[in-house]
């Protein structure tokens, strides 16, 4: 069987494809890979489908040995990439002898890695997907030394492809649209046009900002939300005021408002915000107050 | 009713109360118009999230301005029966709470049939109304770090159970056996919204 062995993890490595929407309703976030585009340009390099599972790799530190010829890329933000201390770099197809050892340094800028190995990763899915899922721990367990990776078959031609590394900015703009509770604030648009900082306890689930907290209206100074559904992108405001920007792990139900939605484009970006990152929200509606 | 815009490629429709949710909910999944990913139902609210550029959104919300919501379609709701023992941490303080014996706790909670309104909290947690009313409580002032997989809890207007080992705050009145989830199942999650619910005392 054609498999990868894991030597090193780095922080924290996880499979990831593009996740398991369409569960919500029975309580199951979508998860996937937070930088879909970073993971389906690693898949198109190596010759994969884009939804093949790779790893998501946080913060570099990944060391993975082939046990037979492969190919792999990394993608994400530009990374020093390493063949048994060779570099070799990231965003193009590297060619694995067997034995040879891939090592993914950390990035310079961004959080999150992606390698994608010919073939694909194919351990067993849960829910049509075989990415990990951290808040509900569905999914295949977060990758330890010493873990064998199954592989599929690889597809006959390696990957062509227009490559631009990305360079996380140290101050993000995030597009975002009105949320359905957007009402429930004084003035959501102007909060949230204000500068925030992403925190250290932000992850998968979501990122938490800190600035200049939202205030609610008076008509909703005091009111219970009851639980409702969520989203990627949401961009929900416990009591405390501060929003927390949901990602692929979100709860799929929550009972605080949802003062706006992050626009689809944006998300990829949120993927690889550090914490002490600063972010501005920006919408293109004049109206929001309904 | 009212759509509140909730994204992109969504909408969320307030509705006025957990009947007319349920019944929004069971209008939708009856007819099931292309191009819905997600239908996520929630105490006072549905959420519809379509396929970039399908129409369903549109189609929704024609469905529900034509619908008789006082008389959903009955659809394809499934009935479930859950055995459950019980002998829960917070039996004794439901029944003074509601100034009955222990007895009448489980006769009531035996007595009802519970639709599953929605979900969330963890995969295959079911909210579950139609709690007979002497049983519905507040939570407990300050939740469990620990609650055993299969624990029959209420809280508020809801009862239910956990599907694994969780933190909670819900009083716990019984456990049952049954798997409520498994990822690798036919069917994961036991319970899905709109589903009837009824519990049977094991003894």
């Amino acid at each position: 069987m054609r498999t990868l062995e894991v030597v090193e993890t780095g922080p924290l490595a996880l499979i990831q494809d593009l996740g398991r929407p369409g569960y919500a309703h029975l309580g199951v976030p979508p998860s996937g890979a937070l930088d879909v585009p970073a993971l389906k340009l690693a898949n198109r390099l190596v010759g994969n489908a884009e939804d093949a599972a790779g790893v998501e790799c946080l913060f570099g530190g990944l060391r993975l040995r082939a046990t037979t010829s492969c190919t792999v890329a990394v993608t994400g933000p530009s990374v020093a990439v390493e063949v048994d201390g060779r570099p070799v770099g990231s965003h193009a197809p590297v060619w694995l002898a067997p034995g040879q050892v891939v090592t993914i340094g950390a990035p310079a800028t961004g959080l999150r890695c992606y390698l994608a190995v010919s073939g694909g990763i194919t351990v067993d899915a849960d829910l049509g997907s075989r990415s990990r899922d951290v808040l509900s721990e569905i999914g295949p367990a977060p990758l330890k030394k010493g873990d064998v990776l199954p592989l599929g078959t690889p597809s006959v031609s390696g990957g062509a492809d227009v490559v631009l590394p990305t360079t996380a900015p140290a101050e993000l703009v995030v597009r975002i649209d009105p949320g359905p509770r957007a009402h429930w604030f004084e003035d959501a648009a102007a909060g949230l046009a204000k500068t925030w900082t992403v925190t250290a306890e932000s992850n998968r689930v979501g990122l938490r900002l800190d600035g200049p907290a939202l205030t609610r209206g008076n008509e909703y100074a005091e009111r219970e939300l009851p639980s409702e559904g969520l989203l990627t992108g949401a961009v929900q405001v416990p009591p405390n005021g501060l929003p927390v920007v949901f990602l692929a792990d979100h709860p799929t139900t929550g009972g605080y408002p949802v003062a706006a939605v992050v626009r689809q484009a944006s998300l990829p970006a949120l993927a690889q915000a550090r914490p002490g990152t600063l972010l501005r929200f920006h919408s293109s509606t004049r109206v929001w107050n309904r | 009713m009212r759509w509140r815009a909730y994204g992109e490629h969504a909408a969320l429709l307030d509705c006025a109360s957990l009947t007319e949710t349920i019944a929004a909910h069971a209008t939708v999944s009856a007819a099931r118009p292309d191009g819905i990913t997600e239908l996520v139902p929630g105490a006072r609210s549905l959420l519809v999230v379509e396929n970039p550029g399908s129409g369903a959104l549109a189609a929704v919300r024609e469905l529900l301005a034509d619908a008789d919501l006082e008389h959903p379609p009955e659809g394809e709701s499934r009935e479930i029966t859950l055995d459950v023992t019980y002998d829960g941490e917070d039996l004794e303080l439901v029944a003074q709470d509601a100034g009955v014996s222990t007895e009448d706790v489980v006769r009531l909670h035996t007595g009802a049939v519970y639709t599953v309104a929605f979900t969330g909290f963890a995969p295959g947690f079911g909210y579950l109304t139609g709690l007979p009313e002497p049983l519905r409580q507040p939570r407990l002032p300050a939740p469990r770090t620990r609650v055993p997989p299969g624990s029959v809890g209420l809280a508020g207007e809801f009862t239910g159970v956990y599907p694994r080992v969780s933190p909670g705050g819900w009083r716990l009145i019984g456990h049952t056996r049954t798997v409520l989830f498994d990822p690798r199942a036919d069917r994961p999650a036991l319970l899905a919204p709109g589903d009837r619910v009824r519990f049977r005392s094991a003894g």
